[in-house]
C-alpha cells in the first residue's frame, strides 16, 4: 500500500485573497490526499516550521499581494535551512515568465497562474511525489 | 539509524520523521516503536473532544499557550476525519492555533482518521507515545466527538475534557450515552452567546447526580476560547483532576486497563485482519453465501456453519 500524499497549503504574506487556494484544496482532497491548510497571513518561518512539523511531500504557496519575488525564495531559503529541502515547493499567483523562470532557478518547482485546470496541478504533484519518493531512503 | 539519534537529540525533524514512519506502518515501524518506547516518558495525556466547531482548536490554542508560558513542553495531535469516498482529508486545525506556530516547546500534528479500519486508534496511541519519548510533559490529543473510533481514542487519555457550546442542546441531549460520559471535566464554550448559563448549570446539575462516593469529581467551566476567558479555570479543572487522580491511584488503575485494552485491541486486529483474508480457505465461504442468498440458509445458521469450519480447522 503506498503511502498517503500529504500536503501544506498556505497564504503567506499580508494578502487576503483565499478564494484560489480553498478551491485547490479542495481539489486535492477529492484526489485523495490529506491536505493541512493553515490559513491567512503566514510568515515564510510560520510555513517551514508547519511543513516541517506535518511532515509534508509538498508545500503549496499562493500569493496575490505582489510579493512573490520576496517570499518564495525566503521560503525555499528556509526549508534548505530547517533541513526541509526534500519537499516540494509549488505555488500560485501572478507573475510574469520571466519571474516564474527565476524563481524556478531558485528551487521553486512550478508555479500556476490564473486559469490552471485543478487537474493538471493535482497530476503535477503526483509525480512529483512519486519521482521523490523513489529516490528517498527509509529511515 | 541517524534518524533515531537526530529524535533522541530532540530535533523535531526527526521527530516528525518518525512519526510518518509509524503512522504509516512502514518496514520496521515496530522495532522503532519499540526503540522510542525504551526511552525515558513521563507526558500526561489530555483528550479534548466535543462536536464540529465547538472551538476545540481555539482553546487548544489558549490552553497550550499558558502551558508554554509555564515553561512546559507540549504535544498536539489533531484529528480530522478522512473522506470515506475519496480518502482525501481536510486537515485545518492548525488554522486556529497561530499562537503556537514556531515555538520550541511545541510540537503540532494533524491526523486523518482514514477510516474506521485504518487503525486510527493504534496509530494515534503510537504517536502519542513517540510524543511522550521526544520529552513533551503533555500530550494534547484533540478530535471531533463523534463515532466509537473516536471516543476510544480520547478514552485512553489521563484527563478528558468535553467542549460544548451553547446550542448542543438540553437537558435531554445532555442525558444521552457516549460524548457526555467519557468527560472528566465538561467545558462550556463560547460561554458569551444566549443559553451558555444555562447549560452551564444543567451540566452542573447532572455532574452532581452522578457523583457517587468512589468516583473523581466532575467539573464543568465555561469559557471563551476567542478572547481566552475562563481557560484559567479550565487549566485548574485539568490540574485538579490530574492531582485527584494520581493522589488517589486512579491514574495507574486506568492505564492498567488501558494497556489491557490494548492487548485486545491488538489482537483482534490481527484476528480480523486474518479472517478477512482466509475466511474462504476451503471454498465453503462462497457456497454458503450462495445459500444464504437463495434463502437455503437463514443469516445466523449460515454464520454458525462458517465459524465452525473456521475454528476447527
Amino acid at each position: 500500500m503506498s503511502d498517503k500524499i500529504r500536503i501544506l497549503l498556505a497564504k503567506a504574506g499580508l494578502d487576503g485573497h483565499d478564494r484560489g487556494i480553498k478551491v485547490i484544496a479542495a481539489a486535492f482532497r477529492d484526489a485523495g490526499f490529506e491536505v493541512i491548510y493553515t490559513g491567512l497571513r503566514q510568515t515564510p518561518e510560520m510555513i517551514v516550521d508547519a511543513a516541517l512539523q506535518e511532515d509534508v511531500d509538498a508545500v503549496g504557496v499562493s500569493i496575490l499581494s505582489g510579493a512573490h519575488m520576496t517570499l518564495f525564495p525566503a521560503i525555499r531559503k528556509l526549508m534548505e535551512e530547517r533541513n526541509c529541502a526534500d519537499m516540494i515547493l509549488f505555488g500560485g499567483g501572478i507573475m510574469s515568465e520571466d519571474e516564474i523562470t527565476e524563481l524556478g532557478r531558485k528551487g521553486v518547482s512550478k508555479l500556476y497562474g490564473p486559469g490552471t485546470s485543478t487537474i493538471e496541478i493535482v497530476e503535477y504533484i503526483k509525480g512529483a511525489v512519486a519521482k521523490k519518493r523513489a529516490g528517498e531512503k527509509l529511515v | 539509524m541517524s534518524v533515531f539519534d537526530d529524535f533522541v537529540r530532540r530535533d523535531k525533524r526527526a521527530l516528525a520523521r518518525i512519526i510518518t514512519h509509524i503512522e504509516n506502518r512502514r518496514e520496521n515501524y515496530r522495532q522503532l516503536l519499540a526503540a522510542v518506547s525504551r526511552l525515558p516518558h513521563q507526558g500526561y495525556r489530555i483528550g479534548i473532544t466535543g462536536p464540529p466547531g465547538s472551538g476545540k482548536s481555539t482553546l487548544v490554542d489558549a490552553l497550550v499557550l499558558r502551558y508554554i508560558q509555564q515553561g512546559l513542553r507540549v504535544g498536539v495531535i489533531a484529528i480530522d476525519p478522512s473522506s470515506p469516498f475519496t480518502g482525501g482529508a481536510l486537515l485545518g486545525d492548525r488554522i486556529r492555533m497561530q499562537h503556537l506556530v514556531n515555538r520550541d516547546s511545541v510540537f503540532i500534528r494533524s491526523m486523518a482518521s482514514r477510516g474506521e479500519s485504518g487503525g486510527l486508534a493504534a496509530a494515534t496511541r503510537d504517536v502519542t507515545k513517540v510524543l511522550d519519548a521526544f520529552g513533551m510533559d503533555l500530550i494534547i490529543i484533540e478530535t471531533v466527538g463523534i463515532g466509537q473510533i473516536e471516543l476510544d481514542i480520547v478514552e485512553a487519555c489521563d484527563s478528558v475534557v468535553v467542549v460544548l457550546v451553547p446550542e448542543s442542546g438540553d437537558m435531554i441531549q445532555t442525558m444521552k450515552a457516549g460524548l457526555m460520559e467519557i468527560a472528566d471535566i465538561f467545558c462550556v464554550n463560547k460561554i458569551d452567546r444566549p443559553g451558555a448559563d444555562r447549560l452551564l448549570s444543567i451540566l452542573n446539575s447532572m455532574v452532581h447526580e452522578r457523583q457517587t462516593a468512589s468516583s473523581v469529581e466532575i467539573r464543568a467551566v465555561g469559557t471563551n476560547g476567542m478572547n481566552g476567558e475562563g481557560v484559567d479555570s479550565l487549566a485548574e479543572a485539568i490540574e485538579k483532576h490530574r492531582g485527584v487522580i494520581t493522589t488517589g491511584g486512579e491514574l495507574e488503575r486506568r492505564r492498567g486497563s488501558q494497556l489491557k485494552a490494548e492487548i485486545v485491541h491488538a489482537v483482534r486486529d490481527r484476528v480480523v485482519r486474518q479472517l478477512e483474508e482466509t475466511i474462504d480457505f476451503d471454498g465453503q465461504f462462497e457456497h454458503v453465501s450462495r445459500q444464504l442468498a437463495s434463502g437455503e440458509l437463514d443469516l445466523y445458521s449460515a454464520a454458525d456453519m462458517i465459524y465452525d469450519r473456521y475454528f476447527r480447522k
